[in-house]
């Protein structure tokens, strides 16, 4: 998780959830998802969105797509003292009929309402696709497992 | 079944088909290929992560 993420939620910067009265309008914020090069450093450190070391390719815009975010964040005491507060994606992260010919293992989640900031990133095995779908599976949306998780213990 | 391919759409009986699995402890990820004639002409993947960046949080304690 973005460290600079951790501390705008103390200020209210982002708001993943389309019922929150600490906004004066109750939509939520849209977040995107780009894709990085192997290469690319992008990691806890990172504060905002940047094209540098993103993906380029046929079929692939600059700033990647839109995250479906139709589910709240959602929170559950997992005892007198802890609790977890989660959020996962509503849909699947898919890029569709791109070629990326230059190895990805890197996705940014990021708020591109709020400035392009900074949520998430997650990495896995370097891939590249032809004429093809690259698709990141959302997981489950719970306390365990739920993509964007913080805890108390 | 037609594929989409660097060439267009094109019955998969015309290609080589390559098929492979990432099942560790990040990732469970599937990945097609499809080769005509020594040529990559797709090749799609799909991947599931198993980890995400769990954040604990403290509260201070007081006095």
């Amino acid at each position: 998780m973005c460290t600079s993420f951790l501390g705008e939620l103390l200020s209210a910067t982002h708001n993943f959830s389309s019922a929150n009265p600490a906004h004066t309008a109750n939509t939520a914020d849209t977040f995107k998802a780009a894709l990085y090069v192997t290469t690319a450093t992008i990691n806890a450190a990172t504060t905002a969105y940047s094209a540098t070391g993103e993906v380029s390719g046929t079929g692939y815009t600059a700033g990647g797509i839109a995250v479906t975010n139709a589910t709240n964040p959602s929170s559950t005491n997992s005892s007198a003292t802890a609790g977890v507060g989660y959020w996962t994606p509503s849909g699947n992260l898919v890029y569709s009929t791109v070629t990326l010919s230059t190895a990805f293992d890197t996705v940014l989640i990021y708020n591109s309402t709020q400035s392009n900031k900074a949520v998430s990133v997650h990495t896995f095995g370097a891939q590249t696709v032809t004429a093809g779908t690259f698709t990141l599976t959302m997981p489950s949306n719970t306390t365990t497992t739920a993509l964007l998780r913080l805890s108390t213990t | 079944m037609l594929v989409t391919t660097t060439k267009g759409e094109m019955d998969d009986s015309l290609l080589e088909k390559k098929e492979g699995v990432v099942d560790d402890e990040n990732e469970y990820t599937t990945w097609v290929e499809y080769w005509l004639d020594g040529e990559l002409v797709h090749r799609s993947a799909h991947v599931t992560l198993k980890k995400s960046p769990f954040s604990d949080l403290f509260a201070a304690s007081l006095g």
